[in-house]
């Protein structure tokens, strides 16, 4: 797994340090760090269902990018949240990465 | 005014190039404006003329034929990785990722996205914006509502085959009711055809496109059971007599059939299976006036036989066709059985001799009995559907129904109570319609009446939740149907108010017997009066005309008698005054 990682530089610390944050946050499930390509570059998951999320959410985000973008091209996505009846899952997009969380809210 | 310009050309010019020529303009028709027409109009001053200035946009329907679906799962594999790299290799996908996360970009992007993210986690923990703070008012407010009944329909199963058959009965299946086992025949005099297919099937309810399973028998099924102990089998009763059962771990073909020596010797139109330890116990009945019990371990020859001879006398001549049968698992010592002639036999299967095997006889249908089945919560009373009308008997009873439906316009095919509510049940017609009687709402008229299909419906069996019920009819649709809430779920007082109904009707039929008793006696002892005195005038034997000629007179006497009586009084009350 990706749990053995080198910091080289203060920056990686910090991403390290605000991804374990996340991952520790109340009710969250796991995290998962996309590039560009749809290819899982962090995950806290096991593969093949970091793998399908990566898949299925990257085409996503692409969509409903596109949506915002037609509806007003000077408007922008800055954020996804999906609820469904188990957890909700938040998509934090960027033009090269995709930070994925999926998280259980309070109940 | 037509413009007509006609030009020739011979035979012989046709193929050939074209010359052409040029001349000068000709003016051929020249309209001028003739003022006199103005007068078949009117002006209008002024004019309304709307105009709107939007984009101009067509409304188009298209409606599809029916197109199959099919649910598949992807298997996803990873794809996006560079040609460099191998994503088998553990090593080159894990360099791969170091090196991306040893990059500037990444880190800022990162930092930026994980501070929006924890914003909304925290957020999400914070209040829960979905949570339902009014669940239990809402709930009490529903069942408070006076929603109208309605019933909706889920799926249409339909027969594949080309030749339809009837969906003459229908089983669901005992655990969840995801599955119905649909039995088809034919049950027109000679109507089988040599291309007719003898497949049955069952479908899952999700899938009304393809049946989950075939089953096929030798000869077609006219009714079919799932055992309501092991899921897995199947018990069927064909046209031809005979008796098999299926395991649908094993296959289409049953797993054993019941000889033909020792079959029905008619279609069987009703099995059910019984409790036993071993839960392998069926009984069947069928037109020939047998009721046979079979152990399905063992299909050589019945357990045992039981002729449905109203005398008692086990002679099969006599014997009553059986069309329906009845057993409810709280009573496994009574069954009960319909039959043809319009009788409902009510036996005791520990009963020593045959001749006590039949207890008694209910009549009053005029035709065969098509369905019979004990009330689910009070098992005194039991519902049968013949003719043209519903009834509902109890057990005291035996001369006539305790309540009955009116008569309808179209024969009624088949019925049965609904399992969570004591006083609703349901009905079929032979014009297409459900019907869903209420009996402590409205006694008259059914609560609801949906028409199903164009064609007879000829079979209907209610899911073990109330909620769902499927009907099958002459073209071999099985629709599945779900009927709203208020009729699947137990009203507040529903059985005190049910009870009190069922004692109240019992009781005034009671009356009613009890009032016919006597009235038979009286005339029994006046016939007996009256024979004295026919010996002493001739022989006992006299033709119809006779007899006529005799009721007449007889008539005429006591309406004169009752004349002189009425005169007589009215004299002694003139008299009085």
């Amino acid at each position: 797994r990706f749990s053995a990682v080198f910091i080289f530089s203060p920056k990686q610390a910090e991403v390290e340090e605000t991804l374990k944050r996340i991952q520790t946050h109340k009710g969250v499930i796991g995290t998962i760090v996309v590039n560009a390509e749809g290819i899982p570059i962090r995950t806290t998951l096991d593969n093949s269902t970091t793998v399908q999320y990566a898949g299925l959410l990257h085409q996503l985000t692409m969509k409903a990018r596109s949506t915002v973008r037609d509806l007003d091209p000077q408007n922008d996505l800055t954020f996804l949240r999906i609820r469904s009846k188990k957890h909700e899952i938040m998509v934090a997009p960027d033009k090269e990465y995709l930070l994925i969380v999926i998280q259980n809210p309070s109940e | 005014m037509e413009i007509v310009h006609v030009y020739t050309k011979r035979r012989n010019e046709f193929g050939r190039q074209c010359n052409f020529s040029d001349r000068p303009a000709e003016l051929h028709v020249d309209i001028l404006p003739d003022p006199s027409l103005a007068s078949n109009f009117i002006e209008r001053d002024p004019c309304d003329v709307p105009i709107q200035c939007t984009q101009e946009m067509s409304e188009h329907e298209v409606n599809t034929e029916r197109f199959e679906s099919d649910t598949r799962g992807i298997n996803h594999v990873e794809g996006g990785w560079p040609k460099d790299v191998n994503p088998q290799e553990m090593e080159q996908t894990i360099r791969f990722r170091k090196k991306v996360e040893k990059d500037e970009h990444y880190s800022s992007t990162i930092m930026q996205l994980g501070s929006n993210m924890e914003h909304c986690i925290k957020q999400n923990n914070a209040i829960n914006i979905y949570q339902e703070y009014f669940e239990e008012e809402e709930e009490e407010l529903v069942e408070e509502s006076e929603e109208q009944p309605s019933a909706k329909t889920i799926n249409v199963f339909r027969d594949p085959n080309e030749i339809k058959r009837t969906a003459t009965c229908l089983s669901w299946h005992p655990d969840g009711s995801c599955k119905l086992a649909v039995a088809y025949s034919s049950l027109g005099f000679q109507n089988i055809s040599p291309d007719m297919s003898y497949d049955s099937y069952i479908w899952d309810i999700e899938n009304p496109n393809k049946p989950e399973m075939t089953l096929k028998p030798v000869s077609l099924l006219v009714c079919l059971e799932y055992n309501p102990k092991d899921s897995h089998i199947l018990v069927g009763g064909s046209y031809n007599g005979q008796i098999a059962y299926w395991d649908t771990r094993k296959g289409s073909q049953p797993v054993e059939m019941s000889t033909i020596e020792h079959s029905h010797r008619d279609p069987v139109y009703k099995v059910i299976w019984l409790q036993s330890k071993t839960g392998t116990d069926t009984f069947s009945a069928s037109t020939d006036g047998q009721v046979l019990w079979w152990d399905i371990r063992k299909m050589s020859e019945p357990t045992e036989r039981l002729v449905l001879d109203p005398n008692k006398k086990g002679n099969l001549d006599n014997a009553l066709g059986a069309i329906s049968l009845e057993f409810e698992t709280t009573m496994p010592t009574k069954f009960m059985v319909g039959t043809e002639q319009g009788l409902v036999v009510s036996c005791n299967r520990k009963a020593k001799t045959p001749a006590e095997k039949i207890v008694c006889t209910y009549s009053g249908h005029h035709g065969p009995i098509y369905a019979l089945q004990r009330n689910p919560f009070f098992p005194k009373n039991f519902l049968t559907v013949a003719d043209w009308t519903a009834r509902i008997w109890s057990e005291d009873i035996k001369e006539s129904s305790i309540m009955w439906t009116k008569y309808h316009m179209a024969y009624l095919s088949d019925g049965c109570w609904s399992p969570v509510r004591p006083s609703v049940f349901f009905t079929v017609k032979m014009d297409g319609t459900l019907d869903v009687w209420d009996f402590l709402f409205k006694q008259n008229d059914p609560t609801l009446s949906l028409k199903v299909c164009d064609e007879a419906l000829y079979s209907l069996r209610v899911q073990d939740n109330g909620r769902f019920l499927a009907c099958g009819s002459q073209l071999g649709t099985a629709t599945l149907l779900e009927i709203s809430p208020g009729l699947c779920t137990l009203q507040r007082n529903e059985k005190a108010l049910a009870t009190a109904m069922f004692e109240r009707e019992t009781k005034r039929e009671k009356i009613l017997e009890a009032r016919h008793r006597e009235m038979r006696l009286k005339e029994r002892s006046r016939s007996e009066q009256s024979k004295d005195e026919d010996t002493k005038e001739g022989d006992g034997e006299e033709s119809v005309e006779e007899l006529a000629t005799r009721t007449e007179a007889e008539f005429y006497e006591i309406v004169e008698a009752e004349l002189k009586k009425r005169a007589k009084e009215q004299e002694k009350k003139v008299r009085r005054d």
